[in-house]
Order: C-alpha cells, then structure tokens, then sequence
C-alpha cells in the first residue's frame, strides 16, 4: 500500500508537475523581458499594439472558420482535415465571383474566373476592395459562404455519410483523402501560383498614434472585424433562439438517444454543415481580402491553427472556437516579441500542446455549443 | 451489399493464405508493366535499368516507411502523422554530423562534424527515436486524434526549424577543439550533402568497393558502353533497400509475435483490459512509439541519403499521408500487406501517372498543352476536347494527388482494413489450427457454431 502510494506520488510529480512549473517559469520570464523592454524602449508600444492588432484578426479568421469545425467535430465527432481545403474552395470562389463583377466590362470572362490563372488578370488593376468595389466585394463574400455550403452537403454526402456510423479515427482518414483531391483540384483549376488579389495601394488606411509610433489599420481590417463579430453574433443567436443549439448539444452528447427522443438527425448534421461551411467559405473570402494575396495552400496552412483554435476553446464550444481563435492568432502574431519570426506559428502549435496537456478539454470546457 | 462484402472477403482470404506468391506475383506485375513501358519507349538497356532502379527505390523507401507505421499504427494504434518529422530529423542529423567542415568540403556553405557517414546514420536514427520520445511521453496520453493534430503540428514545427534563419548556420569556436567550422541546418536553401556517397562508404567499409569498380570495368565492356555507373548504383542502391525492407519485414515481424507484441496489440484492441490485465500500457505505447520514430528516421536517412542535397520544402505533411495510403491499401497490422501496400503506391499511384502520361505522349502526335485551365475549357467552344486533354496530361502530377485522395476515400468505404489487414490472429502461442490432411476446410462444419473461421 504504501509502495504503491510513493510510486504513485512519484510518477505525478514526474509527469505533472516539472512541466508545470516550466511552463510557469517560461511565462514569467516573458512578461519580465516583455515589461523590461517596454521600459526600456527594446520594444516600442506601438509595435506591440501593431502585433496585437494584427493577432487580433488574425484569430478573428481563425476563430469563424473554427466554428464549422468545432460544430462538425463534436457532432459528428471526427476532426475534419478537409476543413482548410473548403475555406479555399470557397476564397476561390469568391474571388472569381469579385474578378467577375469588377472587371466584365473590360476582360473575358474566362480569366476572371480562373482569378487570373498565370498572370491574365490582376486583382490590383481590377481595383477589388471593399470601397473601390464594394458590390463586388458583398456578393463574393455571400458567393464565397454558398458555395462553401453547397461543397461542405455534396463531400458530406459522397464521402462521410456512408460510413457514418464508423469510428471518428475511419473519418478522419477520409477526410485527409478529401482534402488531398480537394487541395489539388483547385491546383489542377486555378493554377499553382500565389496571385495578389486586391488594390493594396488604394484601400483608406489610417495611422492611428501610439505613444511612440502609430498602429496602422486599413478598411479591410475594419470590414473583416465588422464581418466576422456580425456573423459570431448571428451564429450566436441563432443557437440561442431556435431549437439548433439544443439538438446540436444533444447529438453530440449521446447520438442514438437523440435520434430516439425524436431529433431529427440527420437534419441537424444537414443544418450543421450548412453553418459550418457558409461561415467558413466567408472566413476564407475575408482572410484573402485582408491579406490581398491567394494561393492554393492557404486553407491547409491555415488548418492546424484552427485546429490549435478549436481544442483549445474546447472541442463543441463555439465561444471557444472564437476564445482560442484570438488567443492563436495573438500568440502567432504576438510571440515575434521573444522569438524569430520564422517561429511565430510554433509557438501557437506549443500552446494548443500545452494546452492539451494540461487541459485537454480545452480552456472554455464543456459542451456548450449554444 | 453485406453479401457481397462477404463473398470478397472470403475470396480474399482465401488468396492471401498464401502471402509470400502474392508479394512475388504483385511485384513481378509492377516490374513486367514497367519493362514494357519502357518497351515502348523504345528505352535502350541503360534506360530500362534507370526505371527499373527508379521504381525499386520508391517501392523500397515506400515500402520500409509503411513498415514503420504499421509498429505505430497497425499494432500500437497510435495515430502518428508526424512521420515526415521523423524522416526529417535523421536525414539532417546525419548530415550535420557526417558533412565535411566548410573548409575541407569545396561548395558548402555550412559544413558539418565530419565524422563518419556510419556514425552520421547511426546519430540519425538515435536522434530520431529521442524526438519520438519527447512527442511520446507527454502526447501518448491523449485521444488518437488529439494525438494526431500533435504529431502533424510536430512534424511542421520541425519543418520551420528546418526552415529558419536562427538556425541557418552557426560557428563552432575553435576553443572546443572540433574539426567543425561552421554548421547548422542550412534555412530555406537546405544543405548540400557532400559526404561520402553512401553506396561508397558501406562497400568500402565490407572491402567491396575495388571489386565493385572492377565488375563497372566488366560492364562497360559487355553492357553499357558509356558511363554505367550511375545506373549500376542506383541499381543497387535499390538493392540494398530491399534488404533494408526485408531487415524491417523480420524485425517487425518477429517483434509483433514476442511477448511484447502480443500487448501491443492489446492495447490496439482495447487499452483499458490491457491495463487491468496489470500491463504498463504507457511504458509499451512508449517504447513502441520511441522504435517506430528511429526506424522512421532511418527510413528517412536511406531516402534522402544519396540525394545530393536536401531542403525544407520536401518534409511537407504529403509524405506522412502518402505513406499513411501506402499503409491503408495494404492493410494496417499486416507487416506482408505495409511492404505489399508501399510497393502498390509506389508502383500505381506515386510513380505510375506519369508513366501514363509518357505512354501516351509517345504513342500520339501531341501538341504543347495549353498553359491554364482557361485555354484548355476554350477548346469544348468548338467542340475540341483535345486542348483540356493535353492540360490534363500536362498536370499530371497534381491529378496524382487528386487520384490519391479519391482512393483513400474509397478504400475507407469499401475495404478500410486494406489488402491483408485486419486478419484473426492466433493469441495461442502453440499452433491451434487443424492438422493438415483435415478435409473440413472445403465444406466448413457448423457442429461449432460455424466459428472456426
């Protein structure tokens, strides 16, 4: 008995709690050279807020496109790795719908389609922006969500819902194999090449002052704030207001009891991907407005930091989805302070890590889809 | 539909009673099918042994990865998509320990320890195990998929430490006393591997290397007149990588019928009774995961070894799900089906396309493709399917990818335990099947409950 008790407070010590006294020594020591370089003027208060500035919409994206993923996930309990490659399907297919109404008058339609596949046409001479081109920018974004939506039901109906009643793990491969045809379709289509996408030099920006320096924050920074809170909010409602939120919660508890209590299932995982996959088709439309360029890779280079997003706010939560959106974006844009660039996006991966650890259902925890 | 499954199921257990003929006749197809590619390439014997050597390498480094996973995935189940971190590790290890010093190695621009190239492998793949272990031991306790999003984001971490300036190159001091100048990982330009050439170092290290220059003398008389000795090595480079398979065909073989893995696969089928059955399910997941991260790095070292140089952009995450596929069609728990199923990939979906696409651009006239998408839709205005064609063949290795995808989706719908997995197993270690001789296997007798099968 008393073996069993030394060895067993023997391996806590070693397996809890040195990493957590890492981890706390690693955190003071970044507030203390954090603090220590702000009084110093190592780091100027304008650049930090730049940073924070630039984190914060950044997990603004993150955290819209990791409500579908955090919904699908819970309900139909496997992660989803094909989620990255449905933003981009549907950035893609809100930029040909932009390229298409801002430039009809003067270009064939084919390369404005293609987004200017190989160089035919740019974004910048079209003057795609939200106030050079604000109709065509509203109506790829709504294009963008549509067509997200109509991809997310047809690869649910041809891929996931025949084995759904298999383990999440034969899901989730499924979903890799998904995303690979996915991913290289758009490539076989639009091209492997990186194009810029909007008039970066006519977008209004203002120079906001700080203490020692001044943040910059341009009309599409403002318009994806706008876009991406009034979508968390109407998510918000319409998980509060209607009966959604209920089931959702229901489902993802125990799905054989849910389906006997008379909820309709399927219909909920329908709705499901219906919301899920519009707010991420419109997620990918506003990250490639804001950041003005278009690639192929964007959603997969994208997904692991809406995966880190999603567990850490807890996996069901869409609150967390939002919560741990922020907190990755601010860690991936914030963390430059104390490391290389190059290693921004690690130090987000090491806190959905650390987090996992210690947490692993999450910060936000629980089921709390509504 | 069940009918039918069972029906197939039964045909192929049937075949695959017989694993070894099976292995031989898919192998002897691949090779008969690639033979008469180059046939009709109208290849010369020199092009014929580079293809052929070409496709014994992919079928080997494919083949020895999927082995490797299956120790995680198959008999573990441990969801590792990490593996390219693993790869990625060895094979810089070993450079960075086996590369000349800046001074003494003519265009590097980092250098490395120059020790040994034996030395450099061997650090590699001890260097890679460590790694598994620091993944392992604090990610095993989570969910399989939990433990999946760590291994990828591992894998990438790697990939940006690979990638980053921190890291590009870093001065030795000469105060320590090494023959190393300057070393480090190389950033974004990746390292030029200027050590000894890996075939060299290890038929030199059995005494092999004059009789070896002696059979190229031979050769070059009889066979391939000019230069043979780029083929003749890649020849047996692949050579020496089916050893390599066959060495972790044994080990992981004679591994998973031990003691240990007989837990191992316990712990696969279900954690907790392994547990209750007073089993450290932690220590074995450890050491499982620890074993299968070194022999990943080895695999990775025997890939990029003999490459030349090497760079971040090729330890993306496709390579882990390339060798995920590899492993699925073969059937994840069968050692016989990872290598059969490495051989298919490499053989049908990672090499096979392209050859298409040389078939039919050598047995039709064709015109350049056109450069995008929209010139290849603007032939169907007038009728003219010919310009989406030629751009589909021109893409070929992107639709690759696409061809891939679909194939994992269908095997996960129709066969998800693959071409030879998922087979009972004998937890008896004496043999519990009928005596030969028993004529029962033709009309199988339900006294049992029909249970014997």
């Amino acid at each position: 008995m008393s073996i069993a008790d030394t060895y067993g407070r023997y391996r806590q010590t070693l397996a809890g709690d040195p990493l957590a006294i890492g981890v706390a020594l690693v955190v003071l020591w970044m507030v203390l050279s954090l603090v220590s370089g702000l009084l110093t003027g190592g780091v100027q208060v304008s650049s930090l807020a730049s940073l924070v500035w630039d984190g914060l919409l950044r997990g603004l994206i993150i955290g819209l496109a990791g409500i579908g993923l955090s919904m699908t996930y819970s309900i139909l309990n496997f992660a989803n790795f094909a989620h990255g490659d449905y933003l981009t399907s549907g950035a893609f297919a809100g930029m040909a719908t932009s390229y298409l109404i801002a430039g009809i008058s003067e270009n064939s339609i084919g390369p404005l389609l293609l987004v200017g596949a190989g160089g035919s046409v740019f974004g910048g001479a079209l003057g795609i922006g939200v106030t050079t081109a604000p109709l065509a920018v509203l109506l790829g974004a709504l294009v963008a969500g549509g067509f997200a939506v109509v991809l997310a039901l047809a690869i649910d109906r041809i891929a996931y819902r025949p084995i759904r009643d298999e383990s999440g793990i034969a899901l989730l491969i499924t979903s890799i194999g998904v995303a690979f045809a996915l991913r290289y379709l758009i490539q076989f289509v639009f091209g492997a090449g990186v194009r810029g996408t909007t008039a970066a030099g006519s977008v209004p920006r203002v120079n906001v002052p700080m203490f020692d320096g001044t943040v910059r924050i341009t009309a599409h920074d403002i318009a994806l704030v706008v876009v991406a809170v009034g979508l968390m909010l109407g998510v918000h409602l319409l998980l509060q207001r209607t009966k959604l939120g209920k089931a959702m919660r229901a489902m993802s508890d125990n799905e054989d009891l849910a389906q006997i209590t008379g909820i309709p299932t399927e219909q909920v995982i329908r709705t499901t991907w219906i919301v899920g996959g519009g707010l991420t088709g419109v997620a990918g439309y506003m990250f490639v407005l804001w950041k003005g360029t278009l690639g192929f890779n964007d959603g997969w280079l994208l997904l692991l930091l809406v995966f880190a997003a999603v567990i850490l706010g807890g996996i069901g939560s869409i609150y967390g989805a939002i919560g741990g959106g922020i907190v990755i974006g601010l860690t991936a844009s914030v963390s430059v302070i104390w490391i290389p660039s190059e290693f921004g996006r690690a130090a987000a991966f090491l806190v959905m890590i650390v987090i996992l650890l210690f947490k692993p259902e999450g910060i936000f925890s629980g089921r709390t889809t509504a | 539909m069940s009918d039918a499954d069972a029906d197939a199921g039964g045909w192929f257990d049937a075949l695959f009673d017989r694993d070894l003929p099976l292995v031989l006749a898919v192998l002897a197809v691949i090779y008969v099918a690639y033979v008469l590619a180059g046939v009709a390439f109208g290849y010369e014997l020199r092009g014929q042994l580079n293809s052929i050597a070409n496709l014994t390498f992919y079928v080997g480094v494919f083949g020895m990865l999927a082995l490797a996973l299956n120790l995680h995935w198959g008999y573990t189940g441990l969801f590792n998509i990490g593996i390219v971190g693993f790869m990625g590790i060895g094979i810089y290890v070993t450079a960075l320990v086996s590369k000349p010093p800046v001074a003494e190695g003519g265009a590097a621009q980092v250098g490395g320890f120059g020790l040994p190239l034996s030395v450099g492998i061997l650090a590699g793949v001890l260097v890679a195990g460590l790694f598994g272990l620091l993944v392992a031991l604090p990610a095993l306790r989570l969910r399989a998929d939990y433990l999946a999003i760590v291994t990828v984001a591992f894998s990438e971490i790697i990939r940006f430490t690979m990638m980053s300036r921190t890291f590009q190159s870093v001065e030795v001091p000469a105060a320590l006393g090494l023959r190393a100048d300057t070393v480090g990982l190389g950033g974004g330009g990746g390292l030029i591997l200027n050590y000894t050439d890996p075939l060299e170092a290890l038929l030199r290290a059995f005494f092999l290397w004059d009789p070896y220059l002696a059979f190229l003398d031979v050769v070059q008389q009889t066979l391939i007149p000019n230069n043979p000795k780029p083929v003749v090595d890649g020849l047996l480079y692949g050579v020496m990588l089916l050893i390599g398979v066959f060495a972790f065909y044994v080990l992981l073989t004679r591994l998973g019928r031990s003691p240990f893995g007989r837990v191992l696969k316990a712990i696969r089928e279900d954690e907790d009774v392994a547990n209750a059955l007073g089993k450290d399910t932690d220590r074995f997941k450890l050491t499982a995961f620890v074993l299968g991260a070194a022999l990943m790095g080895f695999g990775g070292i025997l890939w990029y070894s003999s490459r030349g140089s090497i760079t971040p952009p090729s330890f993306r995450p496709n390579i882990t799900f390339f060798i995920w596929i590899a492993l699925i069609i073969g059937g994840a728990g069968s050692n016989t089906g990872s290598f059969l199923g490495g051989a298919i990939f490499a053989g049908l979906l990672y090499e096979g396309p392209r050859y298409v696409k040389n078939l039919v651009e050598a047995a039709f006239e064709l015109g350049d493709a056109p450069r995008n998408f929209g010139e290849a839709m603007a032939g169907f205005a007038s009728l003219d399917p010919m310009p989406f064609v030629l751009y589909t063949l021109d893409s070929v290795s992107q639709l690759r990818l696409v061809i891939m995808g679909v194939v994992l989706v269908w095997l996960m719908h129709n066969r998800p335990e693959g071409l030879l997995g998922h087979r009972k197993e004998i937890a008896s270690s004496v043999d519990l099947s009928r005596p030969s001789g028993d004529e029962t296997t033709d009309t199988p007798a339900a006294t049992d409950g029909g249970e014997t099968r």
